[in-house]
């Protein structure tokens, strides 16, 4: 939990959450729970792969993400725990 | 009990009975169900897991072979690691450790061809089982037209195990699943032998390098990204145009089933009326004439005519689901779901809870947290399922002239249907608030949902979704619904008098009415309403064929139809407020009985069926008193 409060702060545009509609980037690490983060891995979340941010719904949360030939919704609070390669 | 031990004994060997059985694998979205109907038709049926909670469809494939091949659907997965309780049970069945269940002597592995370098990752848990496998590759004809590309031969070289590609939709390259069917059923056993190395299964970055060394090896071309996905999702996923559609297509549900409906439910009723008809001429004026007549058409017949519109709604979801439409409408629900601590996987079932909350019970499996999966559960029975529908149906036929209000879009008789609709779903919500905020209080949950790219549902899926639908509503009225009947035209004729029937007061059904008549006095009730009520605890619409059934047997009302024969009965307070009433109480034996099982016990279906019951008390005694105090205005505006 704690880990949560620093990256906050910590982090500039390095995670997921911050990429905008039609942004690219390249999957670093997954800082999250493992059952979360062997589904995600599942899903196509796998360090090294590119992935595109793509429509959400209005607000912005949950966003749809573009990653390993499929689309895929996440909140907000769980693309913040995902971190992209510089 | 008794063939328990042979089960288990003759899982090992060939599959129980002499059956050969061949187990569906697949990820969500790869189109298993599709082809299972394919390779079924109507020979399927639906029951569940021993001991769980998950459904198993089973079915006869259409093969020419000496021994019955039964296919068993396998829930979706990623991954054969028992996380879920899906996998659990899919990876209890291939290893033959599911009670009842045979180990399958053979497996269909259905991979989605359009995102094959992903799905191929499911390829190396099943493999390493070393029973004969047959991978499909599903959704050719989408991978074509999207200039996709892939060598079946050089995948099956690769994996020691045949490859067919096919479209389920279509119906291309089934003939080969057939074939391969027909061989494993004749004992054409070939273990499979891969000819690269399977990685370690638990590595998901290893199995997903795997498969990209498999892919590339097969020449696979990954398709282009659907063009029309891209397009619908910048409308129905848009800030502005995603909400306007998500209320254009749920309006749009309910018009229909209301307004849509009702050419068809004439068509029924008329049929039914006339038959009934037919029959009194037929018949010699005795007591069987009455039963029949009064007892069966009347009771079981009111009901049976709302089967169009049962239909109808079922058709939408349907519709709705197979298109891919509704994991975006999750998407858009997620934020509102979120304001009353649940989540946007939460609303596929919610909104399945419109045409029955059974299977919407069932359907909260895929919300992985287990508070926000009995915090679905418990407010599932509040959104207006169809059995409701008879109900609201002839109370408002009953009670509400028939006004325009918007025009030609809304009368007054949808919009209190809307109304309806929309008190169900405030005591939902409200629900979920309190019970997040407290009994069910969980920290952020997360929200994970693949969104498949658009499709056309088959015209197959949809029609056996309506054949199994009609199957059990009219099962039930069969079955259920006429043992009431009869029993209520029963006790409704006796105990003779002089040889002859009680005038219906006096007889068994009407002291029991009378008896709890002070309790829901109240709300307007009289007892025929509370004979009514105590009927439809099995099942809501059973108060429809109940007093049918009453006021068929009623010498006063007997040659009047229903409708009339509630307005001289009924108070518009009281309609108010029975309509109030079922829309809080849970009165669904089938939805209790599925709630102990998806909650293991007791607790939570009691605190339930409770709590709806005080609601429903509450709120069908506010409506009753509000109307009677306030009656003669309300009854101007109307008029």
């Amino acid at each position: 939990m704690q880990l949560s409060v620093n990256s906050g702060s910590r982090t500039g545009p390095n995670r997921l959450a911050d990429l905008r509609e039609g942004d690219h980037g390249v999957i670093d690490r997954l800082d999250l729970p493992e059952d979360l983060a062997r589904r995600l891995m599942e899903l196509g979340f796998l360090p090294g792969n590119g992935i595109t941010a793509a429509r959400s719904a209005p607000g912005g949360d949950p966003r749809v993400f573009r990653v390993d030939g499929s689309e895929i919704a996440l909140r907000r609070d769980t693309a913040c725990r995902v971190f992209l390669r510089r | 009990m008794s063939d328990c031990h042979g089960c288990q004994f003759e899982a090992l060997h060939t599959g129980a009975h002499g059956q050969h059985t061949v187990a569906l694998v697949g990820p969500p979205n790869s189109g298993k169900s599709t082809l299972f109907n394919r390779l079924t038709g109507l020979r399927q049926k639906v029951a569940n897991f021993p001991g769980v909670t998950v459904e198993q469809h089973t079915g006869r494939a259409k093969v020419k072979a000496q021994r019955d091949v039964v296919l068993i659907d396998l829930p979706g997965i990623y991954s054969l690691k028992p996380c879920s309780e899906d996998e659990r049970v899919t990876h209890d069945v291939l290893t033959g450790r599911m009670p009842g269940t045979a180990k399958p002597n053979a497996i269909l592995l259905i991979l989605d061809s359009t995102n094959l370098a992903r799905h191929l990752t499911l390829a190396v848990p099943i493999l390493s089982l070393n029973i004969p496998t047959l991978v499909i590759l599903n959704m050719a004809d989408d991978l074509r037209s999207r200039a996709g590309t892939v060598d079946p031969a050089a995948l099956a070289a690769q994996l020691g195990a045949p490859v067919a590609l096919v479209s389920a939709a279509t119906g291309e390259g089934v003939d080969k699943v057939f074939r391969f069917l027909e061989g494993t059923a004749a004992g054409d056993h070939r273990p499979n032998a891969p000819l690269i190395q399977l990685p370690v299964i638990q590595d998901v970055p290893k199995c997903r390098q795997w498969a990209m060394r498999v892919g590339q090896g097969s020449a696979y071309q990954a398709p282009t990204p659907s063009v029309w996905t891209r397009r619908l999702d910048s409308i129905f996923l848009h800030p502005v145009w995603g909400i306007v559609m998500f209320g254009v297509v749920v309006l749009a549900v309910f018009q229909t089933i209301f307004s849509g409906a009702a050419p068809l439910m004439n068509l029924v009723q008329n049929a039914i009326s006339s038959s009934g008809i037919w029959l009194a001429t037929i018949l010699p004026d005795n007591f069987v004439r009455s039963l029949l007549i009064d007892g069966v058409w009347k009771g079981v017949g009111s009901v049976i005519v709302f089967l169009p519109q049962i239909l109808l709604l079922f058709l939408f979801i349907g519709i709705l689901e197979d298109s891919g439409y509704l994991a975006r409408a999750a998407v858009i629900a997620d934020r509102s779901m979120r304001r009353v601590g649940l989540q946007g996987k939460s609303f596929i079932p919610l909104l399945s809870a419109y045409a029955c909350a059974v299977p919407a019970i069932l359907s909260t499996r895929t919300i992985e947290n287990k508070r926000d999966r009995i915090a679905t559960i418990m407010i599932a029975p509040f959104m207006t399922c169809s059995a409701r529908l008879p109900v609201y149906a002839l109370l408002i036929a009953s009670f509400i002239p028939e006004r325009p209000l918007l025009g030609k879009f809304l009368g007054t008789g949808a919009a209190t249907l809307l109304g309806l609709y929309l008190l169900g779903f405030l005591a939902a919500f409200g629900t979920a608030r309190i019970l997040k905020s407290s009994l069910l209080k969980s920290d952020g949950t997360p929200f994970v949902l693949e969104m498949p790219p658009y499709r056309w549902p088959t015209l197959q899926g949809l029609a056996l979704r309506l054949y199994d639908r009609a199957k059990v509503f009219l099962y039930r009225a069969g079955t259920v619904i006429l043992l009431v009947t009869v029993i209520l035209w029963a006790t409704a004729h006796l105990p003779l008098h002089n040889g002859k029937p009680p005038e219906i007061g006096n007889s068994y059904v009407g002291q029991l009415g009378k008896t709890v008549e002070p309790v829901i006095a109240p709300l307007g009730f009289n007892w025929k309403i509370g004979v009514g009520l105590i009927s439809s605890l099995i099942a809501r619409e059973v108060i429809v064929s109940t007093l049918g059934t009453l006021y068929g047997s009623d010498g006063n009302s007997q040659s009047t139809p229903l409708q009339q024969a509630l307005q001289k009965d009924l108070s518009l307070g009281g309609a108010i407020a029975l309509l109030v009433f079922f829309a809080f109480a849970m009165q669904c034996m089938s939805t209790i009985a599925v709630v102990r099982r998806e909650t293991g016990g007791w607790k939570w279906p009691a605190a339930q069926f409770t709590y709806m019951l005080v609601l429903a008390y509450i709120g069908g005694f506010t409506a009753n008193y509000v109307l009677t105090h306030s009656g003669t205005g309300v009854l101007a505006w109307l008029k």
